[in-house]
């Protein structure tokens, strides 16, 4: 709009209009970080036309492109709560079994017999519970996160097993198998779920003071403390962001199973933090979006899906995986 | 000699770190409108002075005046809402923040009400132009990252952000130590400009050419220790040498 104004205006410079244009994208090209921005965009429209491309029969049906799209909805909201911590120049490795401990608490309240919007609350409250106390041991008493959120990782999945003896839980609820079947105009709402997520954590990360200070925290921590900010609220609330996350996307789990399982599900954490990777928030804070990682999200289930379609063996799926996560830090490297 | 109070002034400071006496009993004064030198060997009190002032020590004895009223102060942000705000060497920019974000870093200007405030870009803006604009400070875009700014550019960002908040005592920890020539004229320049805007600014610096350029006021420590307050145009590089290095007694 504003080219065209400029033109009608000022034919003459109209030259310089566009090498100036051509600079501005060579110097964006050529910018390390626009690639850690819009790689994964770039690599997800890659991962569909190549997949369409070989089995269009298969993959681009609207059957399929629907089951990614309710198969990435956990993975995405678990990786909005690992972009917070990573955001901080941490990481929360106890993730998955955060949310299995949040389902098993879930399941018993669901067979004590509490409403449903309760034991969501409750499974909710068990992980950002799981959030608080990674947060309170890293910030307070200055703890490697890695180390914290390992042992935590092995903590969480314990507590769920000793609630739950072990044993799986049935959970029949309608309200749930229609959230884990419906969809409206073709968008599970499983995914509607995840994408409300994804836009709240979006504002709240660009348009809230807390958001700013996420990124002075991860960016220069002792520079952050300068002007007042108080680094360690800012540590326990990412955390109990991430736990929260963990704890509510177990009733997502719940209602695809249909039984709050005790069995930690740790592809879950490799996911989150490739989809971080991948959607190009910095390993050392500071830097990134929130919609990054949940296109990344949508890519890596969109890879293993396609994957399964054209006939690759379960196997090379995890090879792939993996080699693409690593592959993308290594493009992506934004360090100093 | 003036009836003019003084901007902030320092009684009987005494600092102790264990059973080392960093600060024995210092007493200085700085002027609206003035530039005030404090100079002094490696290990003199500079720094444990203004750590004081600027509320990141709390001194064991003595009081600070501002505007010739005591006040009392434990911490940055307590010292920060009297007006004394301070540069340090580090500048305590974030790097991949805007300049807007920096200058504005906790003390966001929000819309809306309790829990749904939300940044109101437009305004910081439209305000760190402003900020900018006031102190003649040229920056190509507010909204581009600090991390692509120059060593010069950066200084000036962070003077602005001490300048702009109604702030009436600036103190600076060597703010030209790491700058090239003509990056070191800038801020200078940007100091005076300061200074007739009638902020009383504390000048930490090793470079005599500069502090004697620069500076109305001087005040010399040695071991924890005032050694002397001098006019800038009444002394001499040698002097302050001689001071310094305890060779010439002030006190004497």
């Amino acid at each position: 709009m504003k080219k065209i104004s400029r033109k009608s205006t000022a034919p003459s410079s109209e030259g310089a209009v566009d090498i100036n244009f051509l600079s501005r994208v060579r110097s964006k090209i050529q910018d390390p970080f626009f690639w850690s921005d819009w790689l994964v965009v770039v690599a997800f429209v890659f991962v569909i036309a190549f997949f369409g491309a070989i089995a269009p029969a298969e993959f681009l049906t609207l059957w399929n492109l629907n089951n990614i799209l309710v198969a990435a909805s956990i993975p995405a909201i678990i990786a909005v709560g690992q972009t917070f911590t990573v955001l901080t120049a941490g990481i929360d490795l106890s993730v998955s079994s955060t949310m299995t401990f949040g389902a098993v608490t879930f399941g018993l309240a669901f067979t004590n017999g509490w409403p449903l919007l309760q034991c969501v609350l409750f499974g909710t409250i068990a992980g950002t519970f799981v959030g608080l106390l990674n947060g309170l041991i890293i910030a307070k008493r200055k703890i490697n996160d890695f180390i914290v959120t390992l042992g935590m990782l092995s903590v969480a999945s314990g507590a769920a097993l000793v609630l739950s003896d072990g044993k799986p839980r049935q959970v029949i609820s309608e309200s749930l198998a229609t959230l884990a079947i419906g969809d409206k105009a073709n968008i599970p709402y499983l995914m509607m779920v995840a994408f409300v997520i994804v836009v709240v954590a979006h504002f709240v990360l660009f348009h809230t003071r807390f958001g700013t200070h996420v990124f002075a925290v991860g960016g220069d921590p002792e520079s952050a403390r300068a002007m007042g900010i108080s680094v360690v609220k800012i540590k326990i609330a990412v955390y109990v962001i991430s736990g929260a996350l963990a704890g509510f996307a177990a009733t997502l789990a719940i209602s695809r199973i249909g039984s709050a399982e005790p069995a930690a599900n740790t592809s879950i954490l490799l996911n989150s933090v490739a989809a971080v990777v991948l959607g190009g928030v910095s390993l050392f804070g500071g830097r990134g979006t929130i919609f990054g990682p949940f296109i990344a999200a949508l890519l890596l289930q969109s890879l293993s899906n396609g994957l399964t379609v054209i006939g690759v063996a379960a196997y090379y799926q995890y090879l792939s995986i993996g080699l693409v996560v690593i592959l993308s830090a290594a493009l992506v490297r934004t360090d100093k | 000699m003036t009836t003019k109070p003084y901007a902030i002034e320092c009684v009987n400071i005494k600092k102790a770190f264990g059973s080392v006496d960093a600060l024995k009993g210092v007493s200085m004064f700085a002027k609206p409108g003035e530039v005030t030198a404090i100079i002094g060997d490696n290990g003199a009190g500079k720094s444990t002075l203004i750590k004081c002032i600027s509320g990141v020590y709390n001194s064991d004895e003595g009081e600070i005046k501002i505007n010739g009223e005591v006040v009392e102060f434990v911490n940055p942000e307590e010292s920060r809402s009297f007006g004394i705000e301070t540069v340090y060497q580090t500048l305590s920019l974030i790097e991949d923040l805007s300049i807007w974000q920096n200058l504005f870093l906790n003390r966001e200007i929000t819309k809306g009400f309790g829990p749904f405030k939300i940044l109101n870009k437009s305004k910081m803006k439209e305000e760190a132009t402003k900020m900018l604009k006031n102190l003649d400070v040229y920056i190509p875009s507010i909204k581009s990252r600090t991390r692509r700014l120059s060593g010069g550019q950066r200084q000036a960002v962070a003077i602005c952000r001490a300048a702009g908040w109604g702030s009436s005592v600036v103190i600076m920890d060597e703010p030209t130590a790491a700058l090239g020539v003509r990056e070191t004229a800038k801020v200078e320049d940007l100091i005076k400009r300061m200074k007739a805007q009638g902020l009383a600014i504390l000048l930490i610096s090793h470079n005599f050419d500069q502090v004697l350029r620069l500076s109305d006021q001087i005040w010399v420590m040695r071991q924890g220790d005032v050694m002397a307050g001098l006019r800038s145009k009444d002394t001499s590089g040698d002097e302050l040498v001689a001071l310094i290095t305890g060779a010439k007694s002030g006190k004497g």
